[in-house]
């Protein structure tokens, strides 16, 4: 009898550990964060531990927040539809590559993938400012007089954010592509279709749940992103993750930087569970 | 399958030159012998490389780095082992949520973990300190060190345990001498996994390293919003080689396309 306790709690007692630990500095740090939201604050009393709305109402009455959610979630849009364009004609590309090639490539993909974020921002910093190499090609080709201003403005972040997060749009493309019966597609070619038929009528609708799964994955670490629209946006520019920082480590305002944390947060995990349920519906044989 | 036509091979080779312009602009830019940017014109130099050794915040963000990741990933690890064994094996209560709560610091924001950790420690006295840079990874790693080392724990065959058992090995000794080299190649990528994006995490560090305890991409980043110059370019330069080696091991050890498909969908 003894025994058959002891095995039934055996899986506990194996995840006890890891589950304390998170435990412990997941869920109180962020019900700490949640409850810091509703503190007071002011500028010479600091922190005050009472309940008020204060934070709250600023955030949804100012139109500065408004105008700074709403780029965060217009960059994040843009972001995901650029992972989109590029990112499922290029797995579907790298699927039909031969094997040896394909790995090679894939290296490309996963590459910049593990270097850091800082570092490949910088690259693109490098690039678009007024004297970087895509004004130069751009004026060199005759296609523009003057350079064009990509630092500091919404258009930069997206194509830095867009680069930052690409390996994550096709390695979820790809994904959905390897369960792809190739034979479906010859079928089709022998029956007379066309390369464009084949592809809207065969192969998009397989690899559909692949795309959205990638654009849930790009919008949300999009519209999360700090270090790369803080370097390419600068000072002015601001996005909600970017603002937050501001708010605690230069105007010092922690309630009110924990309010547009937590409304950040219960935005994308609304948008992340909403999404994933209506994917699951909508394709619920696919994913059988 | 139809081979890919020359309109495909076309913007292939542009995607290509895309993710690698940046990178490679940067690794360019490092060799200049100018004190400006500028692209090398007049031939490579390594003055900007000997410019690093005097800035010593740079190699000790480096060894901060380096020392966090190790330090971090091994805890993570440490937790993540015994918590796929129960995963991967049992079916019990509350085992989709303890999965998905082990999987959470993927879909919760690092601004939001680096706030509420800020907060968490400047109440406990943590803020600042390493301890508090190791607790704080150890929860954003846990996920690529779980879900690696629940890979390779749904692979085995229990019956080579059981045979170990029936030839009187205590529970201990089956898990040191059967059960642990058997996912020892989802334990190794795993620790790897968890150790680079421990090294390169920015977003949460920058919210709770103190001056003393600042990592490498956090001290980058500062220096960035400062200024941009081929000093910071070398710096990078260096860390883009360090991490395409680390990708050729990886690659080899594990094979990268199995590391990665289905990464971030936890």
């Amino acid at each position: 009898m003894s025994l058959v306790a002891s095995e039934r709690n055996t899986p506990y007692w194996l995840a006890a550990p890891g589950l304390l630990v998170f435990l412990g500095l997941v869920i109180i740090p962020l019900g700490m964060t949640a409850l810091l939201s509703f503190y007071d604050w002011g500028q010479y009393k600091g922190i005050v531990p009472t309940f008020t709305l204060k934070n709250w109402v600023e955030i949804a009455t100012d139109s500065y927040f408004f105008e700074v959610f709403l780029r965060t979630f217009r960059i994040a849009v843009l972001v995901t539809v650029a992972t989109i364009l590029i990112g499922v004609p290029e797995a579907y590309i790298l699927n039909r590559m031969a094997p040896a090639w394909r790995s090679i490539c894939m290296l490309v993909v996963i590459g910049p993938l593990l270097v850091s974020v800082v570092a490949r921002t910088l690259g693109w910093a490098l690039l678009l400012g007024s004297t970087g190499l895509v004004n130069q090609g751009l004026i060199a080709l005759g296609l523009i007089g003057a350079p064009l201003e990509f630092m500091f403005t919404e258009t930069g972040v997206v194509i830095a954010l867009a680069h930052v997060l690409m390996p994550f749009m096709i390695l979820a493309v790809w994904a959905s592509l390897q369960r792809l019966d190739p034979q479906i597609e010859n079928a089709a070619m022998s029956l007379g279709a066309g390369w464009w038929t084949i592809w809207r009528r065969v192969i998009l609708p397989q690899i559909v749940p692949g795309i959205l799964s990638g654009a849930i994955i790009v919008f949300a670490l999009a519209a999360s992103a700090f270090a790369s629209p803080a370097i390419i946006g600068g000072r002015r520019l601001k996005v909600a993750a970017t603002l937050a920082y501001d708010e605690f480590l230069n105007t010092l305002n922690w309630p009110l930087g924990a309010a547009v944390a937590m409304l950040l947060l219960v935005a994308l995990v609304a948008i992340i569970v909403g999404s994933n349920r209506l994917i699951e519906r909508r394709y619920a044989q696919v994913f059988e | 399958m139809r081979r890919n036509g020359p309109l495909a091979l076309v913007f292939h080779l542009l995607f290509v030159v895309f993710m690698l312009a940046p990178l490679a602009i940067v690794c360019i830019v490092a060799f200049t012998p100018e004190g400006y940017l500028s692209l090398p014109t007049r031939g490579p130099s390594l003055r900007w490389f000997k410019a690093i050794l005097g800035y010593p915040e740079f190699l000790r963000a480096f060894y901060a780095s380096l020392w966090l990741a190790a330090l971090s990933s091994t805890v993570a690890i440490a937790l993540a082992v015994p918590a796929a064994l129960a995963i991967a094996r049992y079916r019990f209560a509350g085992r989709e949520a303890i999965t998905a709560l082990f999987m959470s610091p993927l879909m919760v924001p690092h601004v939001v973990l680096g706030i509420a950790f800020l907060r968490f420690f400047t109440q406990l006295g943590l803020s600042g300190t390493f301890t508090g840079l190791v607790l704080s990874h150890v929860i954003v790693i846990m996920p690529f060190a779980l879900r690696l080392v629940l890979a390779a724990s749904y692979g085995i065959d229990r019956r080579i345990e059981h045979a170990a058992i029936s030839l009187g090995a205590d529970t201990m000794t089956v898990f040191r001498r059967v059960t642990l080299p058997l996912i020892l190649p989802g334990v190794v990528s795993g620790w790897l996994l968890a150790a680079i994006n421990s090294f390169d995490e920015v977003t949460m560090t920058v919210f709770i390293a103190s001056p003393a305890t600042t990592t490498l991409p956090v001290r980058m980043f500062l220096y960035i919003q400062d200024n941009i110059d081929p000093l910071i370019a070398a710096v990078s330069t260096c860390l883009i080689v360090l991490t395409a080696g680390l990708l050729f091991a990886l690659d080899r050890l594990y094979g990268l396309d199995r590391l990665f498909v289905g990464s971030g969908k936890g």
